[in-house]
């Protein structure tokens, strides 16, 4: 999914190929958009079903978001293109900030 | 010809300045006002050392001195230190990587108004019922029962100022990022711009948190929340947590980019290249990185638990690795070299012990057993002014001497810079060394006042001595600020003669657009590179073409403006029936401005090829 | 490159949010801020997993009494797909089609509005069917902070998005105002990102209990 400075010196001449492209790249997107919506709707059958105790569906609809965002991220954000290397760094970094902070406030906060 | 050369009137200067977007003209902005800041959290401080210099003293009241305190704190963190720092990396950084201008001028200009106007409603509290009283920290259970609107002052305050901290941090990492001369790769950025690169870094994920724990306060405050009450379910230790989140970072935010300024000066004036700059490189990462993990050393008597207290306790210790490999490579970029003892070199020098010291402290403190002995005490508070004054004052005032010629075009008087500096740096030791041992001795932080008999007499009274040394060695700075505007005596490109990287190489002060062309930057220190090929200046890059500038614009001014009547109108609501509509008047101008500049087109205009051959007093490369 | 230059589909250039300088600066700030903003928000949800269920006697509304799935499962469904019209905007966007952009912008803003109306009927319903609000409990504060943050993003999102709209109906598209609406569209699935979060670990981990 490299496809993003696809014109050479003159535009004219990738017009066709640049169209193809985009209409690959939504073909991309919409798939990525039922994955979600397929994603989305495990997730709430497992909440709904009785039959799985939390220490099942608690870990398991977290990965289910973790996945739609990287979704969200890679495909409708565009981080899957060239050019994503500042973006990616700081907004990795700011992950993992969030996760330091998550983590603290869950572990060390209990009174 | 070009407007920019011509004199103006009083009235016109003022009005280029509060509507500037040249990132050195908002320099000199910050540098006026956090100097202005800085000016009264020293007074604040002249204040708590009188209070204290004899037992059983009345100078203060116990109220007054909390209030004096807290605001001595805040305003030398958030009003004095930040923005004298910005006002460097403004001055500087873009120069040094050979840009024109920083990535956003306009929110260049809109960062310094939510700075200035958030100082200065957090100052109001002064004059309107009483400044906030519960440490700079303003931890929750304190500060929830501090009546009046001194808190609030605080919380509104530092949202204002905040944001616009936080605005400048995105424009510099945008700056440096896409804005690079040609040639000039991240491993030829001079160690002030990497520093300057870390520090917005940690400013883009620190804020944050001190954002929203501002928030939480308050809505806990003046709106009716729980976060921090425990009668209905909070907690108020969220609120250190968040604090010292956005806290700890914060010391870095400040003393990163001192290490740049000096790393700077003593390559400068020892006429060598950085020892190591790979590895200051990395040791200015990795203290960024660490520096987000270690926030609960300030909490270990809190009772986290030992095991949480181990984890923090290892962290901080190891954040003396990175920083003892800076202190080794600025040893040896000395070691050899042809040493110029100017004001700037004395600063630097004198910073190498005292920073020192304060680290050792550091690792006293970061043992979480040890810190229960040491906690609350004038042993922590003499161990945060050695590595905030010792680190970060002292490089701003090396700075100051440092860079002044190149804002200003004239030279700081060294004479008196020096005696700036003996005063400065005697007065700061005997005030703040001998706190060690009062804190050992027992002497909690934060009282007012103490009995005759206690043993802290004498001892405290040594403290205070040392303080007016300071306050002298500050004043003769400022007639030395005076003495040089009125001597106006205008110097060259490169007033130390020995400059090396990219801002030596234009004129003092630059041109407004900096560079007439691009230079080509072809290593480390690139202008010593092209002086010691025997050019005296640098190789552009570009032919000379039509410069892009932007439009002055007064809408940062408006916006922050807004966001402070908004302010008023969120403190007062509870009080007065007028305080809801002055809330919504002043996000409407906030918000109306803000709509203003994006419905209205604002390309900003070209200085035309034929203008710049002109203009002879123009920057070359 | 002049910012307000004129294009034709055959000239416009495949990324021309990133064309200009000005363009550049713009997606790699706003990136920037958004990295901010995934700590502003971690530190929102830290603070109501802290607090979740934290109240001061126990005849209150707990998580697992007022959340229910209907709901919440349509305005997740909104708000996905939102996202997904907002991606077809960019498409247009990138193809010169003005027109298209601008419906399926105004599709996207619909969806959005409807999920702000659910989410007022929402806080409507906790308020008065539960008494739960946002000073009666530390876990009602921080509840109607972290999910309110997320709507009053939601608000600005849609705000921003008709007042391009508005601005740009007449002068269309270039590379002046290309990145303007690239940079919206990006807000508009950060949004995305966190209510993802919010529906997992407020709704759906709030119902398991």
């Amino acid at each position: 999914m490299t496809n993003e400075q696809l014109n050479s010196g003159n535009p004219k001449v990738d017009i066709e190929y640049r169209r193809k492209k985009s209409a690959e790249e939504m073909r991309y997107q919409i798939i990525s958009f039922a994955m979600m919506i397929f994603l989305t709707l495990v997730a709430f059958v497992a909440v709904g079903y009785d039959g799985f105790s939390g220490w099942f569906t608690i870990p398991f609809i977290l990965v289910l978001a973790g996945v739609q965002v990287v979704f969200q991220l890679y495909y409708f954000m565009h981080m899957s293109h060239k050019g994503h290397e500042a973006p990616a760094l700081f907004l990795y970094s700011g992950v993992f900030v969030a996760f330091i902070t998550l983590l603290a406030f869950m572990t060390i906060i209990w009174w | 010809m070009s407007t920019y050369a011509q004199k103006k009137g009083f009235g016109a200067t003022i009005w280029d300045y509060l509507t500037t977007v040249d990132h050195k003209k908002i320099a000199i902005l910050y540098l006026i006002a956090g100097g202005f800041f800085f000016i009264v959290g020293g007074l604040e401080a002249m204040f708590i050392r009188i209070q204290l210099a004899i037992p059983a003293n009345d100078f203060l009241s116990a109220g007054l001195y909390n209030e004096i305190l807290t605001m001595h704190g805040t305003t030398m963190i958030f009003l004095a230190a930040m923005p004298l720092i910005f006002a460097f990396m403004n001055a500087v950084m873009p120069l040094q990587i050979g840009a024109r201008d920083v990535a956003f001028p306009f929110l260049n200009s809109l960062g310094f108004w939510l700075f200035f106007f958030g100082g200065v409603f957090l100052n109001l509290s002064w004059f309107l019922g009483g400044a906030p009283d519960a440490g700079w920290t303003s931890y929750a259970s304190l500060s929830l029962a501090s009546e009046g609107h001194g808190i609030d002052f605080y919380v509104l305050g530092l949202q204002i100022s905040g944001a616009g901290t936080l605005i400048g941090g995105i424009n510099f990492l945008v700056t440096i990022i896409n804005m690079r001369a040609p040639g000039m790769t991240y491993m030829r950025m001079p160690l002030f711009t990497w520093s300057t690169f870390v520090t917005s870094a940690l400013i883009l994920f620190a804020f944050p948190p001190l954002t929203v724990a501002l928030f939480m306060m308050l809505f806990d405050r003046l709106f009716g929340g729980n976060f921090f009450d425990p009668l209905m379910g909070g907690n108020t230790i969220i609120w250190e947590h968040l604090f010292w989140i956005f806290g700890h970072p914060e010391v870095y935010i400040l003393v990163l980019p001192a290490f740049g300024i000096f790393s700077e000066i003593f390559a400068i004036f020892s006429r060598k290249r950085l020892f190591g700059y790979s590895s200051m490189v990395f040791a200015t990462v990795l203290i960024g990185f660490l520096g987000f993990m270690v926030w609960a050393h300030h909490m270990f008597t809190t009772g986290l638990g030992p095991i949480a207290n181990a984890i923090f306790s290892v962290a901080t210790m190891a954040i003396a690795v990175p920083t003892g490999i800076k202190i080794f490579n600025w040893l040896f970029t000395m070691w050899g070299g042809s040493i110029t003892f100017t004001t700037p070199m004395l600063y630097a020098i004198a910073f190498i012990p005292t920073f020192t010291m304060g680290g050792v402290t550091g690792i006293m403190l970061a043992s979480a057993a040890q810190d229960y002995q040491y906690h609350d005490s004038y042993f922590v508070v003499a161990h945060f002014h050695y590595v905030i004054v010792g680190g970060v004052v002292f490089a701003l005032l090396a700075g100051l001497h440092l860079y002044w010629p190149k804002m200003f075009g004239t030279m700081l008087s060294e004479k008196l810079g020096k005696i700036t500096f003996w005063l400065f740096v005697i007065g700061f030791h005997l005030t703040f060394f001998i706190q060690h041992f009062l804190g050992l001795m027992g002497m909690p932080r934060r009282i007012f006042t103490f009995n005759k008999g206690q043993g802290f007499d004498a001892a405290n009274m040594v403290s205070t001595v040392g303080a007016f040394f300071m306050a002298v060695a500050t004043v003769v700075l400022l007639i030395n600020v005076i003495v040089t505007i009125v001597k106006n005596e205008r110097i060259g490109n490169d007033p130390w003669g020995d400059g090396r990287t990219l801002e030596w190489a234009i004129p003092s002060p630059p041109p407004f657009y900096n560079f007439k062309q691009l230079p080509l930057v072809r290593g480390l220190d690139a202008y010593w590179i092209e002086k010691m090929d025997g050019k005296t200046e640098m190789t552009p890059a570009e032919p000379i073409g039509d410069i892009h500038m932007p439009n002055n614009s007064f809408i940062p001014f408006v916006i922050s403006l807004g966001l402070f009547i908004a302010a008023f109108g969120a403190m007062y609501h509870g009080n007065h029936a007028w305080g809801i509509p002055v809330l919504i008047i002043g996000m409407l101008i906030t918000f109306g401005s803000m709509f203003v500049r994006s419905v209205k087109d604002d390309h900003g205009y070209h200085i035309h090829k034929e203008e710049l051959m002109d203009d002879d007093k123009g920057g070359k490369a | 490159m002049k910012a307000d230059e004129k294009f034709t589909y055959e000239t416009w250039p495949a990324a021309p949010e990133k064309q200009t300088l000005e363009g550049k600066n713009k997606f790699l700030g706003f990136w920037l801020f958004l990295g901010g903003e995934t700590v502003l928000f971690a530190t929102l949800f830290a603070t109501y997993l802290a607090l979740k269920d934290s109240v001061p006697n126990s005849e209150m509304a707990l998580a697992k009494d007022l959340f229910e799935i209907p709901l919440v499962f349509i305005m997740t469904m909104l708000l996905l797909t939102s996202s997904l019209t907002s991606v077809y905007a960019m498409y247009h966007m990138k193809n010169f089609n003005f027109k298209k952009m601008q419906l399926w912008l105004g599709v996207t803003v619909l969806l959005g509005a409807a999920f702000l109306g659910f989410e007022v009927y929402e806080f409507n319903h906790y308020v008065h069917e539960f008494e739960h609000t946002f000073t009666s409990s530390a876990f009602g504060t921080a509840f109607y902070t972290l999910v309110g943050f997320h709507g009053g993003h939601v608000a600005f999102g849609l705000l921003w998005f008709i007042t391009l709209m508005v601005r740009n109906r007449k002068r269309g598209l270039d590379l002046y105002t290309a990145p303007k609406f690239y940079v919206a569209s990006l807000y508009w699935h950060f949004i995305d990102v966190v209510w993802v979060f919010i529906f997992t670990v407020v709704y759906l981990m709030g119902m398991v209990g």
